[in-house]
């Protein structure tokens, strides 16, 4: 298959990363969709390492990006667990005491 | 006899010492005269005997002049270097005529004025320490006399006419102050009458002030000249340059100047304020009603007589001689012993100007000079009788007073026999020569017309009541039964119950008509007002009529004396009776002597030609006869008139009276001319006054309270402004920030999925304007 | 409307009529990528078909689905389509550190992170999940179409050979001119942020105290 299906693909994917994010209520979702999105991204990476100039730096990048979306998905799972202890709520629009 | 020459170096300043001590008496008497001994009085008669002094020496040298026939015409400035600069700029030499400088004139008028102002004055204040005692403001009232007396004197020792002016407008101020003596004195009986007549007397001759300013203006304007004798000469000139016709601006201008006359002499129709002017003290009436003041027109004609055209003279003429006759009518019917007086004043008045008018200058001036003191005297006799009777003034209730009050009697007798005109007494001959003028016009073939015929009947009618009325009042006065007392208190009753006691009436600010017959009920026994309390205390016997202390007749006898023999003076030529004989005041005022040589050959002048003058012996010898007849057969008629109806058959005289019903009353009421002038000028004044009021009430302050609500409404539309529109953009933009933040606001709601959406949509945003541009 | 929200029990998902008609979507999607793979490219197109499928069909199952579990195991397809892809890439490496670290590691935390929390109401409105599908779909496909410069399918040949060997990476990793200081520094990276993991999440003396009951659902 060609760069073009792979890029739409991605792109595709990426797409449904942020509805995922946007839609549901429910900080998991944010983090699902999240995962997505880096997917969609590591995605295209290759693609793009594999149909355009050779080289290992798409790879390359694409492996930092799974190492960093590990960290960040330990992190993040950290940050839901005590927004959740705080407020009680597993819903995004419980912590709204920055509005205004 | 060296010094009775004129010496113009040492003399005029005698005459300057004259004229200012009276002045620096007023001062004195003002401010400290309330805590001299006696108040003060010592100060000024001693004043006045000084001047008086002065003035009668000086008045000797104008006769000695005039017997030595050396002409006697003196001026300050150019024979003494004396100048008063009043306005002048030092870059001119004093002289201009831009520059306003003056000097003394001293003539033989001036001399002859100057000495009975003098003893007249002095006399007034020697009457006044007794008249006057008691009175709250004595002090003041004498510092007033000799402020007065100086005013006269410069006036008469004036050089030019605006200087003249001056003094005559400082006198007007000095009969509104003594006339309304009383005024200030609550308690007194003269206090309204007092300060109405003040009044009245000040805006009459006011009228006639204005009138005579015009016409200073006038000569002014045409002459550039103020100074008597420069007028003189230039009225020559104009008039020779007219071809010996007056020009008609110059008859206009001696209207206007006679104008003065008519005011302050009293004349037809501007006399009303003299018979009220018998409001003020009697030593006042004396001073400036019968002696000084009202004489000061005349003067004032005697002075601008060279630049008054004929028709000019007619008219004063005519003026003068109404005014005698008609005067001398209601005099008649006059009950106030000074109410007599005044109107016999108005009515010699008359007669002098009517003089003045007929072309004698000299019998006018001649007249005012015996009139002074004969007029003086009886003016003061007549307080002398008052003060005698309790000031009861009403002749009705007096009588058979020539045995209480012999001197006063004596001296009154005197000066009525002078004012009747007989003969040997003073005042016989200024009344023949001023009959005499009257003939000559009348007599002279070019000449005769209807004024002069007029005038002669008119004044010789008019002399004839005056005998008549004079005598009339000295037998109601002085012979019969004395009608005073308590049977007299209720026959005053009476009559003021039935409206026949008012004789002199008025109406009050109120407009409400005022008696004064019952101020005399007031005052009479009231001893409230200065006059009752002078020498009198513990008078236990009530309304007995007694003479009067030493300094009051001394007064009297003085000027009786003048009365007497001020006619001719035997230090002259001619014999002391009266046929062809020139008496001393003729000799020494003429036409040239007053004038000066050639206004005096214009005005008069001599006969040339032995034919011409033949004709104008025959002229004057013919008038002065008819003049002698007629005065002699009026006088003689007059008198016994009087005697008939006042001393032999007392009960005529009323049932005439009455038979003459409506016209004794009108004459009685003075032809009702101050209820005319009532009508026509003081309530139009009061109405336009109210109506300037009413226009400054209205209008003006309308038209400011209009333009403080235009403000007002312009404010309170301003602040609508401010506080819609401004206001409102203010909080328009706090508004629309509001609202816009509102807006905004709701971006920052605190939910991460809508900041995650904005940033998704802001991220694609960008991404296609960046791909697509 | 939107449905109301029901209580779902754990480990019990109600299947509905809307759920039984994606389910039958998601088939007949997978025989359109089967069928359009193996008509564009052979059976090598076919194998990417189902590999798209996997990738996309997890993702529309993640975002549909109500219970939070369901949802979680459909990201294991999506990380496996994501390896097939890699695979298919000649990436054999990182398909295999994908399924490693992905599906075993990231796919773990979420779990435990829903075990960890109550389950939610399930809030899911369609209208907006097919507006915001449609939208971003298309800004998406938009941005792809312009990236990739039109709509050209090419073919690749033959089912390809690994391009990279693992070597290679390796090397790249620890050459002192290629990746070796992002490699520690990406290894400093992990450590802190599990060292933060921890001791974020720790639990403190309130919360042990206080019962969780905030939201709805019930245990």
């Amino acid at each position: 298959m060609g760069l073009e299906a792979y890029v739409a693909v991605s792109a595709a994917l990426f797409a449904l990363g942020i509805v995922c994010i946007l839609v549901r209520r429910n900080v998991l979702y944010v983090l699902m969709g999240i995962e997505m999105i880096l997917n969609a991204a590591n995605i295209n990476f290759v693609a793009f390492n594999r149909f355009g100039s050779g080289g290992i730096d798409g790879q390359m990048m694409a492996v930092f990006v799974i190492i960093l979306a590990a960290a960040e998905a330990a992190v993040a799972l950290a940050i839901v667990l005590n927004v959740f202890y705080l407020f009680h709520s597993v819903k995004p629009s419980a912590a709204d005491f920055l509005r205004e | 006899m060296q010094f009775l020459e004129f010496n113009p170096a040492q003399d005029f300043r005698l005459l300057l010492l004259a004229l200012f001590l009276p002045l620096a008496g007023y001062v004195i008497q003002i401010f400290v005269g309330r805590h001299l001994p006696r108040r003060g009085d010592w100060l000024l008669i001693g004043g006045m005997f000084v001047t008086m002094c002065i003035t009668v020496l000086m008045f000797a040298k104008s006769l000695y002049a005039a017997y030595h026939g050396v002409e006697f015409r003196w001026h300050s400035g150019d024979d003494a270097n004396l100048w008063f600069h009043w306005l002048y700029s030092s870059a001119q030499a004093a002289g201009g005529t831009e520059n306003m400088v003056a000097g003394i004139f001293y003539d033989p008028l001036g001399a002859a004025m100057l000495a009975a102002v003098g003893v007249v004055s002095f006399c007034i204040h020697l009457f006044s320490s007794g008249y006057m005692q008691g009175d709250k403001r004595y002090h003041i009232f004498f510092a007033n006399l000799s402020l007065f007396t100086f005013a006269m004197l410069g006036l008469v020792l004036a050089d030019n006419i605006l200087f003249l002016f001056v003094f005559w407008e400082v006198m007007g101020l000095m009969s509104y102050l003594l006339i309304g003596h009383f005024a200030h004195d609550q308690g007194s009986g003269f206090h309204g009458w007092a300060t109405w007549a003040s009044k009245k007397a000040f805006m009459t001759t006011r009228v006639g002030d204005v009138c005579l300013l015009v016409g200073i203006l006038m000569f002014h304007h045409h002459f550039h000249t103020f100074r008597f004798t420069e007028l003189w000469e230039a009225a020559r000139q104009a008039v020779a340059a007219n071809a010996g016709v007056f020009p008609s601006w110059m008859t206009v201008a001696g209207l206007f100047v006679f104008g003065g006359t008519v005011g302050k002499s009293s004349q037809f129709p501007l006399h009303i304020w003299l018979p009220d002017a018998m409001a003020g003290p009697t030593p006042v009436s004396a001073m400036i009603h019968a002696a000084t003041m009202v004489a000061a027109g005349v003067f004032l004609l005697g002075r601008m007589y060279p630049l008054m055209s004929p028709e000019a003279l007619t008219v004063v003429t005519v003026v003068g001689a109404f005014t005698a006759l008609m005067a001398a009518s209601i005099g008649i019917t006059a009950w106030d012993l000074k109410a007599v007086l005044a109107w016999s004043t108005i009515s010699q008045l008359g007669f002098m100007v009517a003089a003045i008018g007929l072309g004698s200058v000299t019998a006018g001036l001649f007249h005012m000079v015996t009139h002074a003191f004969f007029k003086a005297c009886l003016f003061l006799s007549a307080g002398s009788v008052i003060h005698g009777c309790h000031h009861e003034q009403d002749m009705r209730l007096m009588g058979g007073l020539w045995r209480k009050m012999p001197i006063t009697f004596a001296c009154m007798l005197t000066c009525t026999l002078a004012i009747a005109g007989i003969p040997l007494f003073s005042g016989f001959y200024s009344k023949d020569m001023i009959l005499m003028a009257g003939y000559e016009r009348l007599l002279e073939p070019e000449h005769s017309g209807g004024t002069a015929l007029f005038a002669t009947l008119a004044l010789s009618a008019a002399a004839c009541m005056t005998a008549f009325y004079m005598f009339r009042m000295i037998f109601l006065t002085f012979f019969g039964e004395f009608r005073g007392g308590e049977q007299g208190g209720m026959y005053k009753a009476e009559l003021v119950a039935h409206g026949r006691g008012g004789y002199i009436v008025y109406h009050d600010d109120l407009g409400k008509p005022q008696h004064s017959g019952d101020l005399r009920l007031h005052a009479h026994g009231h001893g409230a007002h200065g006059h009752d309390d002078h020498g009198h205390g513990g008078h236990a016997q009530a309304h007995v009529p007694h003479e009067s202390p030493l300094n009051i007749t001394l007064a009297l006898a003085v000027l009786a004396f003048f009365g007497l023999f001020g006619g001719h003076f035997w230090l002259l030529q001619g014999d002391p009776l009266l046929h062809h004989s020139k008496p001393w005041f003729v000799q020494a005022v003429s036409e040239s002597k007053l004038y000066g040589a050639e206004v005096g050959e214009w005005l008069a002048p001599e006969p040339i030609g032995e034919a011409a003058v033949q004709a104008a012996e025959q002229l004057e010898h013919s008038a002065h006869s008819s003049a002698l007849y007629t005065s002699l057969f009026v006088a003689t008629s007059g008198i016994a008139l009087a005697f008939l109806l006042y001393f032999l058959r007392r009960t005529w005289a009323p049932r005439i009276a009455s038979a003459l019903g409506l016209l004794y009353r009108t004459v009685r009421d003075r032809y009702y001319m101050d209820e005319l002038v009532r009508v026509t000028v003081i309530r139009p004044s009061f109405a336009l006054a109210s109506f300037s009021a009413a226009f400054d009430r209205v209008v003006v302050d309308g038209l400011v309270n209009l333009a403080g609500r235009t403000g007002r409404g312009l404010g309170f539309f301003s602040a609508w402004f401010d506080r819609t529109f401004v206001d409102g953009a203010v909080n328009g933009v706090g508004a629309v920030t509001q609202v816009f933040s509102s807006a905004v606001r709701l971006l920052q709601s605190g939910r991460v999925q809508q900041y995650a959406a904005f940033a998704v949509a802001g991220g694609l945003l960008a991404a296609v304007w960046l791909i697509l541009l | 409307m939107q449905a109301p929200p029901r209580r779902v029990q754990e480990g019990q998902a109600e299947m509905d009529l809307s759920s039984r008609i994606f389910h039958a979507l998601l088939a007949l999607l997978l025989l359109a990528a089967l069928g359009w793979g193996l008509s564009a490219a052979g059976p090598s197109g076919a194998v990417f078909g189902l590999f798209a499928w996997l990738v996309l069909g997890g993702s529309l199952l993640c975002i549909w689905e109500r219970s939070v579990v369901r949802s979680a195991f459909s990201l294991l397809a999506t990380f496996g389509g994501t390896a097939g892809l890699f695979a298919l890439l000649g990436a054999d490496f990182l398909a295999m550190a994908q399924v490693l670290i992905y599906v075993g590691g990231i796919l773990a935390l979420i779990l435990f992170g829903v075990m960890l929390t109550p389950p939610d109401p399930f809030e899911r409105k369609l209208p907006r999940v097919l507006a915001g599908l449609v939208l971003v779909g298309a800004g998406a496909a938009f941005l792809a179409a312009r990236v990739a410069g039109g709509a050209r399918w090419a073919v690749a040949a033959a089912l390809p050979q690994p391009q990279t060997r693992a070597a290679e990476l390796g090397v790249g990793f620890l050459a002192a001119d290629q990746y070796v200081v992002a490699f520690e520094l990406a290894a400093v990276v992990l450590t802190v942020a599990l060292v933060a993991a921890v001791y974020i999440a720790r639990r403190r003396r309130v919360d042990l105290e206080r019962p969780d009951s905030a939201s709805a659902g019930g245990a």
